[in-house]
């Protein structure tokens, strides 16, 4: 079934009809909850368009609405007082218009997720093979025989050693990186067209970290999967991504190409999350530059842009008017921000803040509110100056 | 991997903590045993960082406790100031634990859903005084203030209402407020944000500083340790594989073991060279049934039939830096 809808789309390409369309195509997405307190807007105003075989990062604090972006286009926010606007079309259907009986056909066959934490999100009283199988029998009708042997394959694949012993183990018998690779099977079962892995690994070791996010990254080449990827540590994105999201407080900061966000970064968040985090490279006993403060209030955001009570380059401009996200020369990458890195503007409030002793300002200290000398070299600047 | 020996330590009245030859197993079903921690002899000195670091099930976690007593080890001895702590009745060990204080990976978790942030605090003045309300309720707010968090908003406010990263503020404040000397930090940034995580690197060691504090801390992030530690000793498989300051170490690796958890570090460059095809997914062998000799040598790539044979011991690489291994990546003199 798999192959006819390839061999469709091949068809389709060459009549022209859907040709240039993109995979998946989020416009304007808004996701908000009614709480007690009012309507936290979790997600404001996202766009982002995702082809096949390519991968977007999405990266931001807790509390900045990347997993709720991923599961509001998975339609997985459940609750009366959850509210979604906007459009998320994936091969010309409207995924936030289609009924739940039509969702539910495209959960696991064409849109399919690896959560977090694997021991939660897999079933602690049923058998490994059994949830690997689930969605084959569910779907496809796949013979009892033919669904084992598939999640026999779909195991090894994923390197679980021994898979057909293992098909009768129950997730507790696994360990951590285990049961994330089950959780990768099983979304990988029916070959779906689009991967949301959620902050696949942040609760696993660096090794098998590495390996898992290997393991993605392979399949998802050899499979021409489109791939989200949710964390929030732009280590785990470099490299592994083409084109990353940078989010803060529900919007879009910054949007990239991954390899010119890093090398060409614009927004003050962006440059602070890549400076708080300690590198192997920098020397023992280096102070991190630290993002001051807490992420804001999403029920009473503050006015203008939201970053700026964080912000060491912030201006009386960012209090008043939210920046809006604009493109640069390159159409690809856009930012939201009125005092981007490295522009005189941001030079010049960040002098004006050191001198009023703003903290935001003092953390990052000695370094250089420039671009001239590249962010590596900032970096190694901070490392000498602590 | 297997590292044993003791070439490496320093004489024990030169240090705060002397750990020599620590062992600590538990019996699991069917007459076997755990073996977590085989052999461990570790040194710490007055003042100094030492960062723990390995895979889950290395041990490390496991020895951080042994060295409070929680529970005690197997065998093996731990002298914390001249006191050997293991021949210690439990009454005399509580009154010992006021110098050793403790913080943990989940922040939330680790404070009581139910108390008042005060109370919290309070709760180690409770036991061992002063007992005065007002005396008690100063040392608290003392204690809030140092780690950042407000007494006067915090103090009637319970764990729930705070983020993760506050949270583990508060646990520091909780574990300082005795005026301990030694501080063992068992993964208290692992659960956080990186922004977040580096705002409690630099509490630490701005704590450290001024309470005067010796700090075991860890992890198993290579880059988090490299950043607070002013000596590294890497564990796998309850055995010591290289002791060397931090930034020797991640210079001049020894270690195969420490080569495969360095490039596994995810770098936020985008230019590093990334081989999706490493997906050497070799599970860790049992602790109950170890391999012999060096333990690392199912995974290594360096093991020979000597590695099987016999358990390297430690040796000195060079100044402070050792290693225990057949086949060490860098010249080791004799």
């Amino acid at each position: 079934m798999k192959e006819d809808r390839v061999a469709a789309d091949a068809l389709t390409a060459g009549t022209g009809s859907t040709a240039g369309a993109p995979l998946i195509s989020v416009e304007d997405l808004h996701t908000s909850f009614h709480v007690a307190e009012g309507e936290v807007k979790a997600v404001s105003g996202v766009s982002f368009t995702l082809d096949r075989g390519q991968t977007l990062g999405i990266v931001g604090e807790s509390g900045s609405g990347k997993t709720v972006l991923a599961r509001s286009i998975m339609r997985l926010n459940l609750g009366s007082n959850v509210v979604t606007t906007g459009s998320a079309v994936f091969e010309g259907r409207d995924l936030l218009g289609l009924s739940s009986a039509d969702m539910r056909s495209l959960w696991g066959t064409e849109l399919a997720m690896v959560f977090q934490d694997p021991m939660t999100s897999l079933n602690p009283l049923v058998r490994v093979g059994r949830q690997v199988t689930e969605h084959l029998r569910q779907h496809f009708g796949v013979s009892r025989a033919a669904a084992r042997q598939t999640a026999i394959d779909l195991l090894t694949e994923v390197r679980i050693p021994d898979a057909e012993v293992r098909l009768r183990a129950f997730p507790h018998e696994l360990s951590g990186g285990m049961r994330q690779r089950v959780s990768i099977a099983i979304a990988l079962a029916c070959e779906p067209a689009v991967l949301f892995a959620d902050e696949p690994t942040t609760a696993l070791d660096v090794t098998v970290q590495h390996q898992i996010l290997n393991l993605l990254g392979r399949e998802q080449r050899e499979r021409q999967m489109a791939m989200v990827l949710v964390t929030h540590d732009l280590g785990v994105v470099a490299g592994r991504t083409d084109e990353t999201i940078v989010m803060y407080a529900g919007k879009v900061v910054e949007q990239a190409p991954t390899g010119r966000l890093f090398s060409d970064m614009r927004h003050p968040y962006s440059e602070a999350l890549l400076r708080s985090i300690p590198r192997i490279g920098q020397p023992s006993h280096t102070r991190l530059a630290a993002i001051t403060g807490r992420p804001p209030d999403l029920v009473n955001p503050p006015s203008g842009c939201s970053f700026s009570p964080r912000c060491p380059y912030v201006q009386a401009r960012c209090v008043e008017e939210a920046p809006p996200l604009a493109a640069t020369d390159d159409p690809d990458h856009r930012f939201a921000c009125w005092t981007p890195v490295g522009s005189p503007e941001a030079r010049d409030s960040f002098g004006r803040n050191l001198a009023a002793g703003l903290p935001q300002t003092v953390v990052v200290g000695g370094a250089v509110a420039g671009r001239s000398q590249g962010l590596a070299d900032t970096i190694a600047d901070d490392g000498a100056g602590a | 991997m297997a590292g044993t020996g003791s070439a490496h330590l320093r004489p024990v009245d030169e240090v705060l903590v002397s750990i020599r030859d620590l062992v600590v197993e538990y019996p699991v079903v069917g007459r076997r045993t755990v073996k977590a921690v085989s052999g461990i002899s570790l040194d710490i000195g007055v003042g100094e960082t030492l960062g723990l670091v390995g895979e889950s099930g290395c041990g490390k976690s496991t020895t951080g406790r042994a060295i409070i007593q929680l529970p005690p080890p197997t065998s093996g001895s731990v002298v914390f100031d001249g006191v050997e702590l293991t021949g210690l009745s439990e009454k005399e060990m509580r009154r010992r634990r006021t110098d050793l204080q403790m913080i943990f990976q989940d922040p939330i978790s680790s404070l009581n859903p139910r108390r008042r942030i005060g109370d919290i605090v309070a709760e180690p003045l409770d036991v061992w005084g002063p007992h005065d309300a007002a005396e008690q309720a100063r040392m608290v707010d003392e204690m809030l203030d140092a780690v950042g968090i407000d007494p006067g908003v915090a103090r009637d406010k319970r764990p729930h209402e705070f983020s993760g990263g506050q949270c583990q503020r508060i646990s520091i404040a909780r574990s300082l407020v005795l005026g301990p000397r030694l501080l063992i930090c068992d993964e208290p940034v692992s659960a956080l944000d990186v922004s977040v995580q580096a705002q409690i690197l630099n509490l630490l060691r701005d704590l450290k500083e001024e309470y005067n504090l010796t700090l075991v801390f860890i992890a198993h992030d290579l880059a988090v340790i490299k950043n607070i530690s002013d000596r590294v000793a890497v564990m796998y498989l309850g055995k010591l594989c290289e002791i060397a300051g931090s930034d020797d170490l991640y210079a001049n690796a020894a270690h195969p073991y420490t080569e495969v958890l360095l490039g596994a570090n995810p770098e936020p460059d985008p230019g590093a060279h990334l081989d999706f095809e490493a997906i050497d997914v070799v599970e860790l062998p049992s602790p109950i049934d170890p391999p012999s000799g060096c333990r690392f040598r199912t995974r290594c790539v360096h093991a020979s039939d000597l590695c099987a044979a016999e358990e390297p011991q430690i040796r000195r690489v060079a100044g402070d830096h050792y290693v225990a291994c057949h086949h060490p990546l860098v010249a080791v003199p004799g």
